[in-house]
């Protein structure tokens, strides 16, 4: 037996698994099943017909067009492709930089997972559903806490869909004051996500955007010669992506206020923030926060997720309906914001993904408000020493303010490197893949030159810290020593290089097999 | 057999070398203060990058030292198919890119420098070009980062990897003003590349939508706010001329064209012109930045002068900007010179540039 030797902590042996694997809909074999459905007694049969009573413009023509496909294969497809994702659960996820990967406990997997959550109905009595009633009156009650706000909806089902929540009150408070034709500009910045401003975009409002100053704030001096009598509200994140604090943040808020305009929070991300700022004292009306992103909730691939929206008082009477409320006794829905003419009424169905709410209020209740503290000041701290460590690197340098203390994620610039060896940002990434790590570069276009972007958040420790840096030297030293086998990387991952030519043009996208087969085939 | 040309100027980035900032009229000084050849050893960078397709390939050059070296030292088939008077000269340049384009080259490689883009927008090229960068000033994106990006990226093109091309602006500094250390960009026109982000220059600005795309997107943003009624002076570039194809209008992409009511009313209009017709209606300038260096006014659209602009007034001015290029300012103003002091002074501040369909961004325009 031979002493195993650990003292590389880069994972040079990594391979990950390569199936080639076919879109599900090209495994169709006509005629094969993956259930046998029996044909259902007479009674089953005389009960249903009731169907008959369906409009025929509202019954398809024919059978949709779904796979034909055996359970086995069905297992396998899935299977394979489950082998070829780059999970959380299996790399150090710190090279997600604004996604905000944090681990999410398994325990509130359980949790969601119990029969009690999940057989629910959302239309179910009332008294039958008392314990997540509480779930989402008290989640509600601690995210005023954190954030200052009034009140909270948690059925957006997204970050994107939290930032048309908060536009949607912007619009609907204009709306009851009889400006919203008036009112119709909503100005955010270069480096806040770009859904804050294509949610508002998706309302009607029309965006302006801000490029920041040398110091890498919001430029105040365009702010103000952007604000005029069309300007509805300023939406912007604190830190943006940068990872730098705006501490003159009130000045905006207070300056949008003067002039008649609102105030929403991108705190899709606050975790560096969490018991340190609250978005209603910095001047906003309106902020939200990700469930996903701040309070452990898994990322859901597009699937169940929640943007909690919170707002000042005079703004919830346009929140979406139902709310839950307590009167002493029990927990209600309260319907009363569906009657209001200017409100949103509704941005999701019922009360959104309550198993998700229920996961956020298990790692609060978990961590307690010291626990939440604790965790922002770990994830700065995590941050800062990854910041140091690769500040120290020469080829590495951070835009804006030399020297100041990022908060909760980085965006690096890799500028002296192409310089120096012709490899950029991008084959980093790729090359980041060999040895099962993310690495993010930058939403488009990449305003900050060959763009790195890591967000540690509190979950690493200084061991996942150490391998990530270690990782990452490893390759930079590559890209002096053998530049020509990074570009051409990756080598250990599922793809290899694609064309990437005409993936900016639209006409050219397939993103779904409908959208394929009418392209391309 | 594949035919693509390959075109070596000789003389450029030898100024720079011994401090001459540029090599423009200037090839024997350069050479008589001991300048070396730099070109000819970056087109063989660039060819090294094509090796694998070589057995399948003919290259089309111009004779000795302004290609056939080049191309045999890397072992490749050629045709010759110009022979230039020695010294070369700019004519050479213009008179082989010709010939080679002539006898059916489906992409241009060429080593050079700015002088040698423009060039090649003096003779018309149309194929697709890509610059192997050899010169003293490399202000045109149609050059590659490197000069084995610019073999790497026709390798691309050759194996159908990279099949869109658009048109970029070819720019060049006033070498004279510049060697007195004044910077003055032109606009000369442009020349078609592969639309290629990661190995051509100014490519640093990718997007999630293509060039073109925001192009229609702005063109789009504009046609919609235009008032019936009114005169659009619509400035050079392709921007701006995207507005122009939008509306199916036959405009010119250096000059300035009128429009009003979807209709092209005259093309290319000089100063004395746009002063004219602007008396005879509420009038609207549409701008896009050109010539490099983040110019509003004052390169490559001269003709909308001091006088323009003042008659017209700042908020009858439209900016349309893609992302892209108002990424290259870094925060740099744009920047006006109409030579008119007060002029540019007027219009020095915030403005709004459309970027897309409401989509608008702030700008800082300076005279300074």
């Amino acid at each position: 037996m031979k002493k195993i030797d650990r003292s590389n902590p880069v994972r040079t042996g990594f391979h990950q698994a390569k199936w080639d694997e076919p879109v599900i809909f090209e495994l169709t074999q006509p005629g094969e099943r993956g259930v046998l459905v029996n044909k259902a007694e007479k009674a089953i049969c005389e009960a249903t017909e009731g169907t008959a009573a369906i409009p025929a413009f509202l019954k398809r023509e024919q059978a949709p067009a779904l796979p034909e496909i055996s359970q086995p294969r069905v297992l396998r497809h899935y299977a394979r492709l489950a082998q070829e994702t780059l999970g959380t659960d299996v790399n150090v996820e710190i090279g997600q930089g604004t996604c905000t990967v944090k681990y999410s406990p398994k325990v509130n997997e359980q949790l969601a997972n119990l029969p009690q959550m999940r057989e629910m109905h959302p239309l179910q009595d009332e008294s039958t559903a008392q314990g997540i009633m509480e779930i989402l009156y008290k989640t509600n009650q601690y995210f005023c806490e954190i954030s200052g706000m009034d009140a909270f909806t948690m059925q957006p089902g997204g970050g994107s869909q939290a930032i048309l929540g908060m536009a949607s009150l912007v619009y609907s408070y204009f709306k009851s004051r009889g400006e919203e034709k008036q009112r119709n500009e909503i100005i955010t910045t270069i480096y806040s996500h770009p859904s804050d401003a294509a949610a508002p975009h998706l309302k009607g409002f029309k965006i302006i955007y801000l490029h920041p100053d040398k110091d890498g704030y919001p430029d105040f001096e365009a702010f103000k010669a952007a604000v005029n009598e069309h300007t509805a509200a300023f939406f912007v994140a604190n830190p943006e992506d940068t990872g730098v604090y705006n501490k003159n943040v009130l000045k905006f808020t207070s300056y949008m206020h003067e002039h008649g305009g609102l105030c929403g929070y991108d705190q899709a991300n606050a975790n560096g923030l969490l018991g340190v700022t609250r978005a209603r004292e910095a001047g906003f009306d309106t902020c939200f926060f990700n469930l996903h992103k701040t309070f452990s909730a898994p990322h859901g691939c597009g699937g169940p997720a929640c943007g909690a929206v919170g707002c000042a008082d005079f703004l919830e009477p346009f929140l979406p309906a139902p709310i839950v409320r307590f009167d002493g006794e029990k927990y209600y829905y309260d319907y009363e914001n569906a009657k209001n003419p200017y409100g949103m009424h509704k941005i999701r169905e019922f009360n959104g993904a309550a198993q998700v709410v229920l996961k956020a209020y298990a790692w609060i209740r978990a961590l307690g408000a010291e626990g939440l503290y604790q965790a922002a000041k770990t994830a700065v701290l995590n941050n800062n020493y990854l910041f140091k460590k690769l500040m120290e690197l020469p080829f590495v340098d951070a835009p804006y303010i030399p020297g100041k203390q990022r908060i909760e994620q980085c965006r690096y610039t890799l500028e002296k490197l192409l310089e120096e060896t012709g490899v950029g940002t991008a084959d980093i990434q790729r090359r980041m893949m060999d040895f099962g790590m993310h690495y993010w570069t930058s939403h488009h276009p990449y305003y900050v030159p060959e763009p790195m972007t890591l967000e540690p958040t509190e979950t690493p420790s200084k061991a996942d810290l150490d391998e990530y840096i270690a990782t990452l030297k490893y390759v930079f030293n590559e890209a002096y020593t053998d530049p020509k086998y990074l570009k051409a990387a990756p080598h250990s991952s599922v793809c290899h290089q694609l064309d990437e030519s005409n993936m900016d043009d639209p006409e050219q996208w397939a993103v779904t097999w409908r959208a394929y087969r009418k392209k391309y085939q | 057999m594949r035919k693509i040309g390959l075109l070596v100027n000789p003389i450029a980035g030898m100024g720079g070398s011994v401090g001459l900032k540029g090599t423009d009229g200037l090839a024997e000084e350069a050479a008589q203060r001991g300048a070396v050849q730099r070109a000819p050893s970056r087109a063989e960078a660039a060819l090294k990058a094509l090796q694998p397709l070589r057995g399948n390939l003919t290259i089309l050059c111009a004779a000795g030292e302004m290609g056939e070296n080049e191309a045999l030292a890397q072992g490749f088939q050629t045709q010759t198919v110009y022979r230039p008077n020695l010294p070369t000269a700019a004519a050479d340049t213009i008179a082989a890119a010709k010939a080679i384009e002539a006898a059916g080259a489906e992409l241009l490689l060429f080593a050079g420098g700015d002088g040698t883009a423009r060039d090649l927008v003096a003779a018309g090229v149309q194929i697709p070009c890509i610059g192997i960068p050899a010169g003293v000033k490399i202000h045109s994106p149609v050059y590659a980062l490197r000069p084995e990006a610019a073999g790497e990226l026709a390798c691309r093109v050759l194996q159908g990897e990279r099949s869109r091309t658009k048109q970029i602006e070819v720019v060049d500094i006033d070498e004279d003003a510049w060697r007195a250390d004044l910077v003055r960009t032109r606009l000369y026109g442009y020349l078609t590349v592969p639309d290629d982000r990661s190995l051509l220059q100014h490519g640093k600005a990718a997007s999630p939508a293509s060039e073109s795309a925001q192009q229609n997107a702005i063109a789009s943003e504009m046609a919609k706010r235009m008032k019936p009624g009114c005169f659009y002076f619509v400035g050079p570039g392709t921007t701006t001329k995207a507005l122009l194809d939008g509306l199916g209008l036959e405009g010119t992409l250096l000059g300035v064209d009128l429009i009003a009511d979807g209709k092209l009313l005259q093309k290319d209009l000089c100063e004395a012109d746009i002063l004219q017709r602007i008396r005879e209606k509420e009038s609207f300038l549409v701008l896009t930045p050109t010539g490099g260096q983040g110019f509003l006014l004052g390169r490559g659209n001269q003709q909308i002068s001091g006088a323009v602009i003042k008659a017209i007034g700042k908020d009858h001015l439209f900016i349309l900007a893609t992302r892209e290029k108002l990424f290259h300012l870094q925060g740099r103003p744009l920047l006006v010179d109409t030579g008119d002091p007060e002029a540019d002074a007027g219009l020095s501040g915030y403005m709004r540039a459309i970027i897309g369909l409401g989509e608008e961004q702030m700008i800082r325009i300076s005279a300074d």
